[in-house]
């Protein structure tokens, strides 16, 4: 597997919207080339014929009983929101001016 | 008090089932109880730094109804729980009306619930006392509680050193008498390790057998909610509370666990098999470490069980599975932390203000370093062209380590191993190495992966330290009661030996050095 470089984690970064700094992505890029290092050894202990886990106990048509439960009023789903208009969350422009 | 026979310093030395039965005798009021705790806090924790918030108007107001019910007698007492007026500490990763909620998080500061998780609603219906929220690493990712925004917790052991984590703050306050109970959560070990380091009992039960709405994820399909306690038959205890069905977790397991009271009370092991897991021991693990481990199998061995040696051989690429499922998981479950809903919101110094540069600059300030290492390899282990080779591979490692698991267990009924390889190390000796601080959670990690209970209770000191061990047990999945039946029979074994609990042994905190000498050291 390729090695992780600064250029990978500064467009890893974008994806994942964190900004950071020129020093941040030089550090962040020497840790994460070690840690991927270390668990490359996991792409070679299974084989093709073993299956994927994504759960460790599966359970299926997990449904509830169809009945009205709890609902928040607007004023407690907003209680947290760092801004609101008119019961709404209000946030800064979606597209970029330019 | 004066006029009661239990001082405070006892009240706050005694297990939670112990108080329990006084309470029930009426040798002392919950609010006497909840009062010496909260006094207990005020006097230790600017050393020991296990809660990030106190909740004492609540806790006594809570203390103070089971009292009023206790005295007016009649159905409604008979009906009160066992743990009635016994309090407890919660993880600030599970939410409560009433109380802030950080998760060890600036992006979460001054952040209140509008909803109780429901471990919290359950462990109000049996009327306890909660004394507040614990401290943390940063979304419960570490385990050393050195990634918390609120400064470290410190171990009452030595408070030079960490208490574990992610879960630091728990362990700690029940291990200096703060509180007598708390509330966990394990992804890789965050119950168990920080158990180990300070001669405390954490429980990772069986995935799916606690729920876990309203604990903030960090790894959906790794995360679980557990008891740490002084005393296994305390924590067989508080997760028949907060255990059982809940419909509004979607992997919550329909069918209820077996009696686990009942099997912390069986009181033999004999005939049962019990499997050295030949791969979690021995070379990388402390020689103290080796030393108690070896203790604990003599005395089980003495008690009538039979010792066999099982192998997994695929434990050896857990950690680097998890190390990748997990980042994976918690890219995806905190890109909620947006600075649209709640917690923190940051401006662009600069430039255009779009919600994507105001995202970019909250979740810079918002996130600590840890948190931004484990987004940035999720992502990049989730990323077009790396997922089959990462995320893929890791998951079948998965499915390699249930068949080890698989294997073990038809040779053995419980499996054992240290709970972690080293004991207590120095603050601050691992914080600038991510891989090796990861290493502390090689024991623990496989039964996240698999799913299935884990215990850790105290071994021992080991002997070139002075520290605590912590002995593992693991059980096939919702067998949950195998662990207690055998941690109950090795803690009694051990204490008998110690001549009491471990943590009798601690320093006495009201005597121990001021943080500021200890620092300046």
């Amino acid at each position: 597997m390729a090695a992780i470089n600064r250029d990978d984690v500064a467009h890893l970064a974008r994806l994942a919207h964190i900004e950071m700094s020129a020093e941040e992505l030089d550090r962040m890029a020497g840790e994460l080339a070690v840690i991927v290092d270390s668990v490359k050894s996991v792409s070679e202990a299974a084989g093709d014929d073993v299956p994927a886990t994504s759960h460790p106990i599966p359970l299926t048509n997990v449904f509830r009983d169809d009945v009205v439960g709890h609902t928040f009023t607007a004023e407690q789903a907003l209680s947290g929101a760092p801004d609101s208009d008119e019961n709404r969350f209000k946030v800064p422009a979606i597209l970029d001016e330019a | 008090m004066t006029e009661k026979n239990t001082s405070a310093d006892t009240l706050i030395r005694l297990s939670a089932a112990q108080l329990a039965e006084k309470l029930r005798a009426g040798d002392v009021t919950a609010v006497e109880a909840t009062q010496a705790h909260l006094d207990r806090i005020s006097a230790v924790d600017g050393k020991v730094n296990a809660f990030l918030h106190v909740n004492a108007e609540e806790a006594l107001a809570v203390a103070a109804e089971v009292d009023a019910i206790r005295a007016a007698g009649g159905a409604e007492a008979e009906a009160l729980h066992y743990l009635a007026g016994v309090p407890i500490a919660v993880k600030d990763l599970i939410v409560t009306i009433g109380q802030p909620t950080t998760a060890g998080s600036k992006i979460l500061e001054g952040w209140h619930s509008p909803y109780d998780a429901t471990v919290v609603e359950r462990l109000r219906a049996a009327k306890m006392p909660i004394l507040g929220k614990t401290n943390l690493d940063e979304f419960a990712m570490g385990s050393s509680t050195e990634h918390s925004a609120y400064g470290p917790t410190r171990n009452p052991w030595d408070l030079d050193r960490i208490p574990g984590g992610s879960g630091g703050g728990s362990a700690a306050a029940v291990a200096a008498f703060e509180a007598p109970l708390a509330l966990g959560t394990d992804t890789g070990g965050s119950i168990r390790q920080p158990g180990a380091v300070t001669g405390t009992v954490g429980v990772k039960p069986t995935y799916g057998s606690v729920s876990r709405y309203g604990a903030i994820a960090m790894a959906s399909s790794l995360d679980q909610i557990g008891p740490v306690t002084r005393t296994v038959l305390d924590s067989a205890l508080l997760h028949q509370v907060i255990g059982g069905h809940d419909p509004r977790d979607s992997t919550s397991l329909p069918e209820p666990l077996a009696d686990l009271v009942a099997a912390a009370k069986t009181g033999n092991v004999e005939g049962l098999r019990i499997g050295i897991i030949k791969e979690l021991h021995g070379e990388g693990y402390q020689a103290g470490v080796e030393n108690r481990f070896n203790d604990a199998l003599e005395l089980l061995k003495e008690a009538g069980a039979e010792i066999v040696e099982v192998s997994c051989p695929n434990f050896q690429y857990a950690l680097g599975a998890y190390y990748l499922i997990m980042p994976s998981e918690a890219s995806s479950n905190l890109a909620k932390f947006d600075g649209v809903r709640y917690g923190l919101r940051v401006l662009p110094e600069e430039g255009p203000m779009t919600i994507e540069r105001v995202m970019g600059a909250t979740r810079a300030a918002g996130f600590g370093d840890e948190v931004k290492r484990r987004i940035i390899l999720g992502t990049y282990a989730l990323s077009a062209g790396y997922y089959d080779a990462y995320y893929g591979s890791a998951q079948k490692v998965r499915t390699l380590v249930q068949r080890d698991f698989e294997a073990a267990f038809a040779q053995a009924d419980v499996l054992i191993s240290p709970t972690a390889p080293t004991t207590a190390f120095p603050l601050g000796e691992k914080l600038d190495d991510p891989l090796a601080m990861y290493l502390n959670d090689v024991a623990t990690i496989p039964a996240n992966l698999a799913g299935v209970p884990g215990l850790s209770l105290p071994g021992g000191l080991a002997d070139e330290d002075g520290l605590p061990v912590g002995i593992q047990l693991l059980a096939p999945a919702r067998e949950d009661a195998r662990l207690y039946r055998v941690g109950a029979v090795l803690e009694s074994l051990l204490e008998a030996k110690w001549g009491g609990p471990l943590l009798a042994q601690a320093p006495d905190l009201a005597d121990a050095a001021t943080l500021e000498t200890q620092e300046a050291k």
